[in-house]
């Protein structure tokens, strides 16, 4: 179907951790002055076969040929040999050095090292696609978007021609993301190969020439993207025709539950992360949060949790006969001792929801082994309560004593959901709790979510999926900044006005 | 009357062993290695400088016949090649096989003070002296070896001219480290990889080289501390354990300096003053008090330490995977 | 082109949990192999035949009833501060100064003997020795944790300090308490009263000290993994962010932890000066508190596994010295050994945690 030779050949790529089997086979062609959407859902072995172009990972098996010849790729040196770049999803950046040191990196350049000299190169990368870049800014002080930018920029500079990102828009608001698809098309005019890693669809569309899907790890085909449609990707993408659409029950006889007012929340080093925050999240009913990661849901859910201090404001818990508590500053204890039931689903799962080196068993006693006045912990009723989540929750796991370390990401979001919703809440806060997970775990999630909803919990969603936050929120409060920058009914909402609240607040002043 | 012309240079001399034995810690430590082991490594330094300059006096007919040259270069060379050999033995269980870096660093302590100990005590047996002690006067002559003008110079003589090439290679040596770490591409790689050693890997740095070049070099480095001092300060004088806990003090010092070795050069002169201020603060017939003395360096280190933890600036913190050890295929 | 620089022929890939056979066979293979380098290096330095050393090495330690007796005291010491350094290991908190607390403890002790032998019957005096030297010990650990707990000071370097003030603390009064005068030592205190002296059991010197140490362990095996306190600990040490997120607060812990840790440091120090001893120096802990480190990580914080590794380690260095005595060697011959020894137990948990595979071409690996 093409003549071109490809830039890079994969064949027969597997790649296996312990038991489990990350690629199985792949075959993969990328040409140049192409843009290539290497697609999948999470764990589907995307991530791990692009690593093994770029030196991360050493495959077990197979080859890989770069213009036609075999290359071995060992490490990130080796491929850089070869002109392949990958920007990764987590930034491989060094926090307390500047954009130029960072760019500048484990280069073998003639001469001493001259950061002023390589600035101006950067400079000159820069005028040539549009970005921007301060070389001489610490890491620590930029925003995700600039840091990406730096990512770009020390790839171009090492001279890579192959560039691989890896779901470079995760963390891009729609109009950062579309400035960049703009870079990324200047650079395949340039005759450059791109392969982005991705799993939204209408990126794939608006973007790529070409699509390659993989499906558990193994290759299941690619096509011209002008030839195919979002239908037949997701089917090939999922295994089997699935609907996109999430349940929305209508909200039952809300009432008010949470009333935060005029919150106010400064980081440790000063920087006002919430400023002067409004709300109501009401008894059976989703709320939910869209903005840019990092301003300020992360905050504003460990401050309703009792983790954060606050500055200014108050957060009220509304009792059922209107009875109001102030929940400011209690720990969660002390919130849990007024009878507040409270959980929260956090971001960082392993970092803070769950003990990644302990079993199920003692993770599920986290929030309950207090309980009793005798000085030892009754580890009885938390392995009951471990094995009703394995079973009623379909967790896939060896037993209730394996550390939840060795379970997928799927599993440890059951793990902590289930343990979250044991407690019977009457507020349920979650983080990004489809993060990671395959379709099939999402759904699952998105039911139990609404399960809750049913019951009458109050539900605060915190989501990165504008898609999933129109389907699933009853209402969707827009943070920008720390700032609301509005409230918006879920039914009927429009998403890019959403991404433009994002941005502005208020979002009246978009413009383009 | 305090009498500074005395003890300023008692103070420096003091101190060059623990600027050796700093220097390269924060070298190592800049590689993320923490390492524990410095004590033991700086004893080794020492006693295998000790057997070298041993052998080499044994085979001269007569200590007058001594080649200046020679008796220099065969302890320091033996030396650097002990202590190289402790800095390996580090890489190799903790970069290569990764284990714990606390653990193996204390074990590595263990195993240098009882070699330092073992072979020191063998040799003061081989020597039949009566001391508990080996002497190697004629060598430390040769390092003692200063400017032949620095006695006419009066006081600027004394306090900046008197002392034998080592020390100046202490100065010399953490400048130059400083000098690496900021301004050239080494050093520049060698601070990615003791922060982020998983970017490092990704822009093409081979993390592991880097560990183990920056481990040896800091462990032989820190072994011409114990090298310099039974030659020099010791006056070439091996007696057991004498060379105490300079070891911990270096290992102190690199974070009051906060991974400067070019600031060390200037606090590890305080230091060696702070614990020797006990040898000249008159306190009559008190014998007791002095011993109280001898806590100050340690106080000091405590109180700095706490308040460098209060201020807390980002700057000044550990290289940020210190004490991890990297595996690129962690998943 | 050539297969070998194709790939890499080693490739190391991380395993999943062995069988507990598995793990411990390795490390029983590594202590062997160690014993056998040990051996050799021996036979090297003195000539001997490697059986002759390994009859020495075991003679050391079992040879007399007397030598048992020795072995079982230093193995209850070692294991004394190993227990009391755990929990604070398990909750991350790198506490490498038991050597000061024990010290600690050891100063208070021997300050009940001394003061209070005139003022006092004996046995309020040992419940003196007792309660203070606790406290002594606690508050030893105390300080570094109130400043690790409060504005995340380095504890490794604290406690390390804070043992140089400990030694310092106790040359001092071993000045001021010096016995005979002159001597800058105190001797043995209250030779001829034993006042203060902790009770023998039967004709057994030191069965006190070993069944008081047999205790500890098993209270601290319960408390680390049944009480709700061992629970809190080792949340605290796997994420202090989980900990605050559940509602423990994570500097009580912290607090918490190192008295505990630091009061039975002081327990030691006591056992060491009116169990043992009967005298204070700056060196009564010889080193304990750093190879306690070593005595816990071997063991993975299990008390009762510590047992076997305190007994290893004490074992070792009894054996040692036997040959060094034998064969009119340094006494600091027995470092060397366990350094050895240590050496290969630490890189055997390489082969535990880690495969090496090597490539073949075409062949499949497992």
């Amino acid at each position: 179907m093409d003549s071109k030779t490809p830039a890079v050949k994969m064949r027969d790529i597997t790649k296996t951790f312990g038991p489990v089997v990350a690629n199985d086979k792949v075959w993969l062609d990328i040409y140049r002055g192409e843009i290539l959407a290497l697609l999948g859902e999470n764990g589907s072995g995307k991530t791990t076969l692009m690593n093994m172009l770029s030196g991360i990972y050493f495959p077990d098996e197979g080859r890989i040929y770069v213009d036609g010849k075999e290359a071995v790729i060992r490490d990130p040196a080796d491929a850089y040999r070869y002109g392949i770049g990958m920007i990764h999803q987590h930034f491989k950046l060094v926090d307390v050095l500047t954009a130029v040191e960072n760019i500048v990196l484990g280069l073998h350049e003639p001469g001493r090292l001259n950061l002023a000299k390589a600035a101006e190169r950067i400079k000159a990368i820069c005028d040539a696609y549009g970005f921007e870049v301060d070389p001489y800014q610490k890491v620590y002080d930029m925003s995700v978007s600039q840091k990406q930018t730096v990512e770009i920029v020390k790839v171009l500079y090492r001279g890579a021609d192959i560039l691989i990102l890896d779901e470079p828009t995760a963390v891009l608001v729609p109009q950062e993301a579309d400035k960049l698809f703009a870079v990324l098309r200047n650079m395949r005019d340039d005759g450059k190969a791109i392969v982005i890693i991705t799993h939204k669809m209408h990126e794939v569309e608006s973007l790529s020439d070409r699509v390659a899907i993989l499906n558990r790890g193994r290759f299941v085909g690619d096509m011209l993207t002008k030839n195919t449609n979002a239908q037949e990707m997701t089917n090939m993408m999922v295994g089997r025709p699935v609907t996109l659409n999430i349940d929305r029950p209508v909200p039952v006889d809300p009432k008010p539950r949470v009333e935060v007012k005029g919150l106010t929340v400064r980081s440790d080093d000063g920087i006002v992360k919430l400023d002067n925050v409004s709300f109501t999240a009401r008894s059976g009913e989703i709320l939910g949060i869209a903005g840019i990661s990092g301003c300020g849901q992360k905050e504003l859910l460990e401050a309703i949790a009792g983790l954060q201090p606050t500055e200014k404001g108050s957060i009220c818990y509304v009792e059922d006969d209107g009875m109001k508590e102030e929940l400011v500053g209690k720990d969660p204890l002390a919130i849990a001792s007024m009878g507040v039931s409270l959980s929260f689903v956090p971001e960082d799962r392993l970092g803070m929801g769950l003990v990644g080196s302990m079993d199920l068993t003692d993770n599920m006693m986290l929030r309950s082994f207090r309980r009793g006045h005798s000085p030892f912990a009754n580890r009885k009723a938390p392995r009951l309560l471990a094995e009703q989540v394995v079973k009623e929750l379909e967790v896939n796991t060896p037993g209730v004593s394996t550390p939840v370390r060795r379970l997928s990401g799927g599993n440890v979001q059951k793990v902590l959901v289930g343990r979250e919703i044991s407690s019977a809440p009457t507020v349920l806060l979650t983080a990004y709790a489809v993060r990671g997970l395959d379709i099939n775990s999402s759904y699952i999630i998105y039911d139990l979510i609404n399960q809750q909803k049913k019951r009458g919990v109050a539900v605060i969603y915190v989501g990165e999926d504008l898609d999933v936050l129109l389907e699933l929120c009853d209402r969707i409060l827009v943070l920008c900044g720390g700032k609301v920058s509005g409230i918006v009914d879920g039914p009927g909402a429009d998403k890019h006005k959403i991404g433009m609240m994002m941005t502005q607040l208020g979002g009246e002043e978009a413009h383009e | 009357m305090f009498d500074f012309l005395a003890f300023i240079p008692r103070a420096i001399a003091q101190g060059i062993p623990l600027l050796f034995g700093s220097t390269g810690e924060t070298l190592t430590e800049k590689s993320g290695n923490l390492n524990l082991g410095i004590p033991g490594i700086m004893y080794v330094g020492g006693i295998c400088g000790v057997i070298g300059a041993f052998l080499y006096e044994q085979s001269l007919p007569s200590p007058a016949e001594i080649n200046t040259f020679l008796g220099i270069l065969i302890p320091l060379l033996s030396s650097m090649l002990g202590s190289l050999c402790m800095g390996f033995i580090y890489c190799l269980l903790t970069v290569t096989m990764r284990a714990n870096q606390n653990v193996t660093g204390l074990a590595l302590t263990t195993f240098g003070v009882g070699f330092g100990n073992f072979f020191g005590g063998s040799l003061i047996k081989l020597s039949g002296s009566e001391l508990p002690s080996v002497i190697l006067s004629t060598t430390s002559n040769c390092f003692r070896l200063s400017l032949p003008f620095a006695d006419k110079l009066g006081w600027f003589g004394k306090v900046f001219l008197s002392y034998g090439f080592l020390a100046y290679l202490a100065v010399v040596v953490a400048l130059i480290a400083a000098h690496i770490l900021k301004r050239t591409r080494a050093g520049l790689n060698l601070r990615a990889v003791g922060e982020n050693p998983a970017t490092a890997d990704a822009a093409g740095i081979n993390v592991s080289k880097y560990k183990y070049f920056a481990t040896c070099i800091g462990s032989m480095i820190a072994g011409l501390g114990g090298l310099y001092y039974v030659m020099d300060y010791a006056g070439g004088i091996w007696t057991n354990d004498a060379f105490g806990d300079r070891g911990w003090l270096a290992i102190a010092l690199v974070i009051f300096t906060v991974w400067r070795s070019d600031v060390g050069v200037l606090a590890s002169f305080l230091f060696g003053g702070l614990y020797i201020l006990h040898m000249y603060i008159p306190c009559g017939m008190n014998l007791a008090v002095k011993e109280l003395y001898k806590m100050i360096p340690y106080v000091i280190t405590i109180v700095v330490l706490v308040i460098t933890s209060m201020r807390n600036k980002r700057e000044n913190q550990p290289p940020e995977s210190l004490g991890v050890a990297y595996f690129r295929e962690e998943r | 082109m050539n297969k070998k620089e194709r790939t890499p022929v080693v490739h190391i890939v991380k395993r999943g949990a062995l069988p507990w056979y598995g793990s411990w066979g390795i490390r029983g293979c590594a202590i062997l192999a160690a014993l056998i380098v040990c051996g050799i290096i021996t036979s090297v330095v003195t000539g001997e035949n490697p059986i002759q050393v390994y009859v020495a090495i075991f003679k050391g330690s079992f040879g007399t009833s007397r030598k048992f007796w020795v072995l079982l005291q230093n193995i209850a010491m070692l294991l004394c501060v190993s227990i009391a350094v755990t929990p604070a290991f398990k909750m991350r908190f790198w506490n490498i100064g038991g050597e000061g607390q024990a010290l600690a403890g050891a100063l208070a002790s021997a300050a009940c003997m001394i003061c209070l032998r005139n003022v006092l019957p004996n046995w309020a005096v040992i419940v003196c020795m007792v309660v203070s030297s606790i406290a002594a010990g606690a508050l030893w650990g105390f300080i570094p944790a109130f400043f690790k707990a409060r504005w995340n000071t380095n504890e490794t370097l604290f406690t390390l300090m804070m043992n140089y003030v400990a030694i310092q603390l106790v040359a001092y009064f071993s000045v001021v308490w010096e016995s005979p005068k002159g001597s800058g030592n105190i001797g043995i205190i209250n030779q001829n009263t034993m006042i203060g002296w902790l009770p023998q059991i039967g004709r057994y010197k030191y069965l006190l000290n070993v069944i008081i140490v047999a205790l500890l362990t098993v209270g601290m095996y319960i408390y680390l993994n049944y009480s709700k306190h061992g629970y809190e600990l080792s949340v605290v040490g796997e994420s202090e962010r989980t900990a605050r997120y559940v509602g423990i607060k994570v500097e009580k812990v912290i607090i918490r932890t190192m008295l505990l840790s630091g009061a039975i440091c002081g327990i030691a120090g006591m056992l060491l000066v009116g169990g043992t001893s009967h005298t204070l120096t700056s060196s009564i802990v010889d080193n304990r508190g750093f190879t306690a480190v070593m005595v816990a990580w071997l063991a993975k914080f299990n008390p009762i596994w510590m047992i076997f590794t305190s007994f290893l380690l004490v074992f070792l260095g009894r054996g040692a010295g036997e040959i060094a005595t034998n064969f009119s060697l340094n006494q600091s011959f027995g470092d060397i050994l366990t350094g050895i020894i240590l050496f290969f137990i630490i890189g055997s948990e390489f082969f535990i945690n880690y495969k090496i595979s090597f490539h073949h071409s075409g062949k499949k690996e497992d």
